[in-house]
């Protein structure tokens, strides 16, 4: 039974990875049960939820690091010109 | 009231994701609108002298932005012999109104709802670019790429538990930063 019972750090990591639907039924057993008696972690896994449906919402498309390095590269060649 | 001020040193890092973000869902090609963005700045650099500090920065750049965009498709258009324009609206005079519209509708969502999914998006996107450059790249191949912890982790040579404990420190950070107006 003692192995049901984890701290707050492990609670927050498995709530982490419950986010990303990458917690094994085990891990959220044991998040259930952490987050009966402690309240600091409740808090916490309520804000981590609602983040997570913030971003759901949201369709983003970034830039990759190769096609921000791109821009820029462009760029500062450009900045660097003006500021002579 | 303070005034604003340009600095263009940060404008890659601060915006282009932001910007890049609000051109492609509007134009629809990644390639067309990197082009856009990078224009944008270009023309931002251009156009200091005629910053008056009466908008933000980012305010400021989206405003040529949109001008970049109306352009872009002003070009296209007259490409096509402004067939599509003419067939919706018989006054030329109309044409920027038409533009103006598409730009600002691009959804089939109805507009409130595109708007408080705008003002969302604006937030995040300002949050993250408030993270630690490291945080942001972490988090954002994790929940916005949806990209697996071992593909991470891999690429940047960091441990699957150096991988969580910055996903942990990102969530953190930017729940606390969007608790204010959207919690
Ligand atoms: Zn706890």
């Amino acid at each position: 039974m003692g192995l049901f019972f984890i701290k707050c750090k492990e609670a927050g990591h498995v709530c982490d990875k419950y986010q990303y639907e990458e917690a094994s039924i085990t891990e959220k057993i044991k998040l259930k049960i952490h987050l009966m008696y402690c309240s600091a972690c409740r808090k916490h896994s309520a804000s981590n939820k609602k983040l997570s449906q913030l971003l759901n919402k949201i369709k983003f498309q970034f830039l990759s690091s190769e096609e921000k390095d791109n821009i820029k590269k462009s760029f500062e060649k450009e900045l660097k010109k003006h500021q002579q | 009231m303070p005034k604003h001020t340009l600095n263009p040193n940060n404008w890659v890092d601060l915006y282009s994701d932001y910007l890049f973000n609000y051109t492609i869902t509007r134009v629809n090609d990644r390639v067309i609108a990197q082009d856009l963005v990078s224009e944008t700045f270009l023309a931002g650099l251009n156009a200091m002298k005629n910053f008056k500090g009466e908008a933000a920065e980012r305010t400021w750049l989206i405003s040529i932005l949109k001008r970049k965009i109306i352009d872009y498709y002003r070009k296209i258009n007259s490409n096509k012999g402004k067939a599509e324009v003419r067939m919706t609206y018989n006054d030329s005079e109309s044409e920027g109104d038409w533009l103006e519209e598409r730009i600002a509708d691009p959804f089939d969502k109805t507009a409130e709802d595109s708007i408080e999914n705008e003002e969302l998006a604006d937030a995040i996107q300002s949050c993250i670019a408030k993270l630690p450059k490291k945080q942001a790249e972490v988090f954002k191949k994790k929940t916005i790429l949806n990209q697996e912890t071992e593909t991470i982790s891999k690429e940047l040579n960091i441990t699957a538990s150096n991988l969580w404990v910055i996903v942990h420190r990102a969530r953190v950070a930017l729940a606390s930063c969007l608790e204010k107006n959207w919690f």
